[in-house]
């Protein structure tokens, strides 16, 4: 086996950047936005370029794929480039190509937006695709979302950007701890416990160190006459996060009846203004609807609403709401105020409210 | 395809189930409608898959029950992407003739984790398939317990604001921990991100174990002729929402008081032909954020405010060893090195690193009696 082939590293950046950026690189002097999906760059040296950025599936097959190559070969000499929203960018150095190019992006399916005060593409992870963990499926509710929320992709009018993602369950690999309006998939039953399988493949000292709670203490039963080393799990204890399925297959968290998601608001991962801001929980569990996810779909448009309708211009939806306050906005969203929203983790003391500085809503009767 | 799968392929979205079937491979959707009829994944865990001379980069998956018959195993190669993930058509051309090969011609741009990711390579050809992926000239990129695949944004390649060189940063990086890339070894996963401003387009803070965010030290430059351009409205309204307080609005001009300044971004965004980052630049170095972990989410906080960043990035580079070799002295299995940092002490961590306190590193001194001479 040829072993020269290992540890090559990245490609070198400089042989896929297009000549103008090689050219103009460090010497960006300033950039505006042109129309919805099209930024202008200009260049200290009077360069200027265009990006445009359309949407595409984050799945997406070599067809596909070669349909793009193409596009970019026709209008910005072979060069391309991918964000890490999912959304695919052109750098067009002719300004009669971008019209010609947004056409042809368009008419073969691929909106063009997402830039500006827009909704950005929805970051989703791969769901029941090819996860192990999941607790929902992600790239159905984002597919849904695009769907209800379609024309504000093509939109620069909103008050600020309004980023939406979805995570399958609490690992949160699609960005969601601080995002505008985040879903997570959520478990709400404890883990079952398969003794033979726990005995022969996972290590019960391990599993006590990486349970957050402590819910998980090792235990010895009788199966077939013979003595084997398992583990308990202490319901009372397990938050249902999955940490210790995610090492062991013998702890399955699956459960079709009593899967679900969550919804999150709020969250804000630019440091800008009065910095990062988490996501913070708005509805604590709908059971799993695919694939039309009607009741989600119908949570986030009322967000939206709400955001459209209070928020100042430059204002991100978790500023607007730390503003008008968070009773206030429970109110404006009507969504039930529960037991599950009150933090009583590690930190929870943090955001119990000292003082009496609140407003009244309808929840004070 | 059922009433499942043909809602999904509806609207005006372009539908990834679309794509699904154009890869031509039935297996995948059957499977994928099998789980969301089902509401669960069919996916157990992979086992050790992988190439030879890795333990990483390959994610394995092996399906049970039902599912199994449907699709057995679907593999993904997680690729090592070029730095601000621009790439040139002919080397895409190469990817997508290479996983049309091998694998199930679906690919990813781009994962979570910044990979680009290539699925549905059977098992007995994952040594072939790599071999001659590497000699187009790409690699694996991290999974596991290892340092992973870095992220970048686009930097000084398109951005006026880039104050670091973040591509070069990212390939250096990248190149100098490839070892530790491909051979899982630490507690959990160690996640380097680079952003050259503090928008931090690559969600450094909210994401990463190690952030470097770029920063400058100087004062705003302000054109006062591209200044005149703007209605005075906007300029009043900047000045009230400048969040220290530092911007002034007098007779249609502004006035920045830069020791006030907390580099926020807010006016340089609002007013980006007029104002400038300074020329002082550098980036701050952030640590220990995780998006869930054992006490919650956490953000990362400052560890050096300040750090020239200049090729080859020898001060940064010794800065992580050292965080690697403590962390992999102290950490626990399945944590980040944050929530070691957390569980230990932060006091404790910048002694054994030998970096000095600095007021930038908190909000607020402690507020409570209790603490340890060390």
């Amino acid at each position: 086996m040829a072993m020269e082939l290992r540890d090559i590293g990245p490609p070198d950046y400089k042989k896929f950047l297009h000549p103008t950026l090689l050219k103009n690189y460090g010497k960006w002097k300033s950039h505006e936005h042109v129309k919805p999906g099209v930024i202008k760059h200009i260049s200290e040296t009077g360069d200027v370029v265009y990006t445009v950025r359309a949407g595409i599936p984050k799945f997406i097959s070599t067809e596909s794929v070669r349909f793009l190559c193409d596009l970019a070969d026709k209008y910005c000499d072979g060069y391309i480039r991918f964000t890490t929203r999912h959304n695919v960018e052109f750098i067009v150095t002719s300004e009669e190509n971008v019209d010609k190019l947004i056409k042809e992006l368009e008419d073969a399916g691929y909106p063009v937006g997402g830039t500006g005060h827009s909704l950005k593409a929805i970051i989703n992870c791969v769901g029941y695709l090819h996860c192990n963990m999941a607790a929902t499926d992600s790239p159905s509710i984002a597919k849904a979302l695009y769907e209800a929320l379609y024309d504000y992709f093509k939109k620069t009018d909103l008050p600020e950007r309004l980023k939406i993602a979805v995570s399958g369950c609490l690992n949160m690999c699609g960005a969601t701890n601080a995002s505008d309006i985040a879903i997570i998939g959520v478990h709400t039953k404890p883990p079952k416990v398969i003794d033979e399988v726990v005995h022969a493949q996972c290590s019960p000292m391990d599993l006590v160190k990486i349970c957050p709670t402590y819910a998980i203490r090792p235990k010895r039963v009788k199966k077939n006459d013979k003595v084997i080393t398992s583990v308990d799990i202490d319901p009372e204890k397990c938050m249902y996060c999955g940490n210790c399925y995610a090492v062991c297959p013998g702890l399955p968290i699956h459960d079709p009846e009593n899967d679900g998601v969550s919804i999150w608001v709020g969250g804000k991962a630019s440091m800008t203004k009065q910095g990062i801001m988490e996501s913070r929980l708005l509805v604590p569990f709908i059971p799993n609807h695919p694939p039309k996810w009607e009741k989600v779909v119908d949570i986030v448009k009322k967000i939206v609403d709400v955001y459209l309708k209070y928020a100042k211009p430059d204002e991100r939806l978790g500023e607007m709401i730390e503003r008008i306050g968070w009773e206030k906005f429970f109110e404006l969203v009507d969504v039930p105020f529960t037991y599950q929203h009150i933090d009583d983790f590690v930190f929870a003391y943090r955001d119990y409210r000292k003082g009496i500085s609140f407003r009244f809503t309808k929840h004070v009767k | 395809m059922t009433e499942i799968l043909e809602e999904l392929k509806k609207g005006k979205w372009p539908s990834f189930v679309k794509e699904l079937e154009k890869t031509g491979d039935e297996r995948i959707w059957k499977y994928y409608e099998k789980c969301l009829a089902d509401k669960k994944p069919y996916f157990g865990h992979g086992g050790i898959v992988g190439v030879t001379g890795y333990e990483a980069g390959v994610i394995g998956r092996v399906s049970y029950g039902d599912a199994a018959k449907i699709l057995p195993e679907f593999h993904l190669f997680r690729i090592l992407p070029p730095a601000g993930l621009f790439y040139k058509t002919d080397a895409l051309r190469k990817i997508c003739d290479w996983i049309d090969k091998w694998g199930c011609k679906l690919l990813q741009f781009h994962g979570a984790t910044y990979d680009l990711q290539a699925y549905g390579i059977p098992r007995d050809k994952l040594d072939p398939a790599f071999e001659e992926l590497a000699k187009i000239g790409f690699d694996l990129g991290g999974s596991g317990p290892d340092v992973r695949t870095a992220a970048c944004c686009v930097g000084p390649a398109l951005c006026e604001w880039a104050l670091i060189d973040t591509l070069d940063i990212y390939t250096t990086l990248m190149k100098e921990y490839i070892f530790d890339i491909h051979r899982p070894r630490f507690p959990y996963k160690f996640k380097i991100k680079i952003s050259g401003c503090p928008n931090d387009c690559v969600s450094a803070g909210t994401r990463s174990d190690f952030a470097i965010i770029g920063i400058w030290r100087d004062d705003i430059k302000i054109d006062e002729n591209a200044l005149k351009e703007y209605p005075s409205e906007k300029l009043e309204m900047v000045a009230k929402r400048c969040p220290a307080g530092a911007i002034t609005y007098k007779n249609g001009k502004i006035e920045i008081d830069n020791e006030l300044c907390t580099r926020c971004m807010y006016c340089i965004n609002v007013l980006n032909k007029a104002l400038k980052p300074g020329d002082d630049r550098g980036a701050a170095i952030l640590i220990g954020a995780r998006a869930r972990g054992r006490y919650g989410a956490f953000l990362a906080w400052v560890l050096v405010p300040f750090m020239k960043l200049q090729p080859p990035y020898k001060e940064v580079k010794e800065l992580i060893d050292k965080i690697l070799d403590w962390w992999d002295e102290n950490g626990n299995p399945k944590e980040r090195v944050g929530e070691t940092i957390y569980r230990l002490g932060f006091g404790k961590f910048l002694k054994d690193i030998g970096l000095e306190p600095k007021p930038q590193m908190v909000y607020k001194p402690r507020a409570n009696p209790f603490w340890k001479y060390f």
